[in-house]
């Protein structure tokens, strides 16, 4: 991890924009420029944004199928045990896997673990809790959960260039550029 | 043919007001005109973030804290007593406790097909409620799950309803509904919470930053877990709530068919019938979507809401509840059929006992409430009146719960032999722990409504013209 070397100093120059086309607008001319560590901060999601930052594919569909899967196998396995292994009853020489009855609770089980899978996954991918971030270092980034928002370029981006990061924000209509430290 | 090539440019009709479009058509917004970014966050979050409490609030809480208190008495009187203050016996074993488990888990429905249902089916409207009826999901849960669990008559061994390795070498009954009632209900009260917290957490972060007070603003900011709205995040945000969308709805449809198992898959006329699922869960939406309304409508006059709960979301829940009322109906006549088809003398009975028998005239009462009140919303008149809404979603509530009583206690109390047969009447304490029950619902839903932003803020926000935003190269 760099972050120890780049702990001191400039975390990136930011853009404050008014509205979420020219945001959008901005981020695709960045990405365009071949800039390949940016952000942009919102107060809603808007479409297309992401892929603008040059964010790809989400691995979360795998992590909830997985969880959904172990939940359904897990669920139904332990419903086995028990009956099969661990106290096997016989009652009126009815088979002792009797799955059908199973099925209930082995579904509840595959929605439990899908479930917990998606909402923790969301946040571990997004690296969330995070109780600090350098971006709110920037005095107005209070704004971006109401109705401002913002692009960064960040300074561990390889290309990043402190006058050129600023002209080229400075030339996409931005309210104001403000470089934020860490 | 060349005079009408030349028609003047005049003759053509201009696009303008004159192109009139009869009123009826044009659809009542999601959000009164004239708001941006910024007027919806201060809105909502102001009811919230401001420091004085309004006096109405305060009496309001104070009023369902007293169900608290009521509640906790009724409990400390059954722990100590055990369930014989209750008024079930033999041969009725089942009685207010399992009417009003079921009458709140039905509640508890409304909330995720809005949530869930409504997303997936992109319904717009949903935006503006679906926050408050989660929340009252979770509280009806909250509510509906005492009832179990105080049931069981020892509440301190409840635990053992969980599997898990023990020095007595037993496991719970895999093969019984309630067992899957245990793990269908726990189930929905985790995801319902898990799904409310993520709706949530972006709005936490708007009232983190709002806030003025230090420690408001750090306890918000705890729980926003350092929300910054990064595309990246939203991307994989939005992502899951549809995942979790997803997996809500089969889960709610699952609950309320596992909760029907309870009754169906036991052999008593009255609840052996194959078409109870399909009707529980129509049940529980009828139930929910009138409860919503009857939160809803004095909420959005309380607090000032009427921008964001237009009339549009009143009247398309007044459909919602006459369609599902209608399926309701339909199922009672059907158990008419099935009962009469089926040709055995005890089915045939239980259908005689139930119209004319001790409890009739519940019977009646639940045709009126359920079957002919909700008729009320075929009329656009009604449907756009507040104050009729809520009367009719009043007269749903009592009869979802008359409902409950007429399956349940009423099919008990004749058994198969005439010897058997019984009474059933609430006691004190049932009565006590119902009213109590709402207390603790309302009590948690003025909570709600006091710390936690009712109207999802973000998701507002992306209901006005100017969030739409396109990519150049997107453009078909």
């Amino acid at each position: 991890m760099a972050i120890g070397k780049i702990k001191e100093g400039l975390y990136g120059v930011v853009a404050e924009f008014n509205d979420p086309q020219t945001l959008l607008d901005a981020a695709n001319a960045v990405r365009e420029k071949g800039y390949t560590h940016t952000d942009a901060f919102s107060p809603f999601p808007i479409h297309g944004l992401a892929e603008a930052v040059g964010f790809h594919k989400s691995r979360l569909s795998l992590i909830v199928l997985t969880m959904g899967i172990l939940g359904g196998a897990g669920g139904f396995f332990m419903q086995w045990y028990a009956n099969v292994v661990s106290y096997p009853l016989n009652i009126g020489g009815k088979p002792l896997n009797s799955w059908p009855a199973w099925i209930p609770i082995t579904f509840e089980c595959t929605i439990l673990l899908a479930a917990l899978g998606a909402v923790f996954g969301m946040l571990a991918l997004n690296g969330l809790p995070m109780p600090y971030h350098p971006i709110f270092n920037l005095r107005r980034f209070d704004s971006a959960s109401r109705d401002k928002f913002f692009l960064v370029i960040q300074a561990r981006d390889p290309k990043f260039r402190l006058e050129e990061a600023r002209r080229l924000l400075e030339s996409l209509g931005p309210r104001e550029v403000t470089d934020v430290p860490w | 043919m060349a005079t009408k090539d030349q028609t003047p440019q005049h003759e053509v009709r201009p696009v303008t007001q004159e192109t009139r479009i009869p009123e009826r058509f044009i659809p009542v917004p999601t959000i009164e005109p004239g708001h941006s970014f910024s007027t919806i966050t201060d809105h909502i979050s102001t009811i919230v973030l401001r420091k004085k409490t309004p006096i109405g609030w305060l009496i309001g809480f104070l009023i369902a804290l007293g169900g608290v208190g009521l509640l906790t008495v009724s409990m400390t009187m059954l722990i100590g007593k055990g369930i014989g203050i209750w008024g079930i016996n033999h041969p009725v074993g089942w009685g207010m406790d399992i009417i009003n488990f079921v009458w709140w888990i039905g509640i508890g429905h409304a909330g995720t097909l809005i949530s869930a249902i409504l997303l997936l089916l992109r319904q717009e409207w949903r935006t503006s409620i679906n926050r408050f009826a989660e929340a009252m999901t979770l509280f009806a849960v909250a509510s509906a799950g005492l009832y179990p669990a105080l049931h069981t008559g020892r509440p301190w061994y409840d635990y053992w309803l969980f599997p898990y390795p023990n020095t007595m070498g037993l496991w719970p009954q895999f093969r019984s509904p309630l067992m899957w009632d245990v793990f269908a209900v726990s189930t929905y009260a985790t995801v319902s919470a898990l799904f409310w917290y993520v709706g949530l957490i972006p709005d936490l972060a708007t009232l983190r930053d709002r806030a003025t007070n230090l420690w408001v603003k750090r306890i918000y900011g705890l729980f926003a877990l350092g929300w910054r709205g990064s595309a990246k995040h939203w991307h994989r945000y939005e992502h899951a709530y549809l995942l979790l969308a997803g997996l809500s709805t089969p889960l709610v449809l699952s609950v309320h068919t596992i909760v029907s198992f309870d009754f169906a898959v036991a052999q008593l006329p009255g609840w052996h019938a194959t078409f109870f699922p399909p009707y529980f869960v129509a049940g529980a939406v009828f139930a929910g979507f009138a409860m919503v309304l009857t939160l809803a409508i004095p909420a959005r006059k309380f607090f000032k809401l009427e921008d964001f709960i237009t009339m549009r979301h009143l009247e398309n829940m007044g459909k919602v509840m006459l369609a599902t009322g209608m399926i309701v109906a339909y199922a009672y006549a059907m158990e008419w059929f099935y009962g009469l088809y089926s040709g055995n003398v005890f089915e045939t009975f239980m259908l005689k006992n139930r119209a004319t028998g001790p409890y009739a005239s519940m019977y009646a009462a639940l045709w009126i409430c359920n079957g002919l009140a909700p008729q009320l919303m075929w009329f656009k008149r009604f449907r756009t009146s507040p104050f009729w809404l809520f009367v009719v979603a009043m007269f749903v509530n009592v009869g979802m719960w008359l409902e409950r009583f007429v399956i349940i206690p009423a099919s008990l109390h004749r058994d198969f032999l005439p010897s058997s047969w019984g009474m059933y009447h609430g006691t004190v304490w049932d009565w006590s722990f119902y009213i109590g029950s709402i207390g603790l619902f309302f009590a948690l839903l003025f909570l709600f409504v006091r710390f936690l932003p009712m109207i999802s803020i973000f998701e507002m926000r992306t209901l006005l013209p100017e969030a739409q935003a396109h990519a150049e190269h997107e453009e078909h």
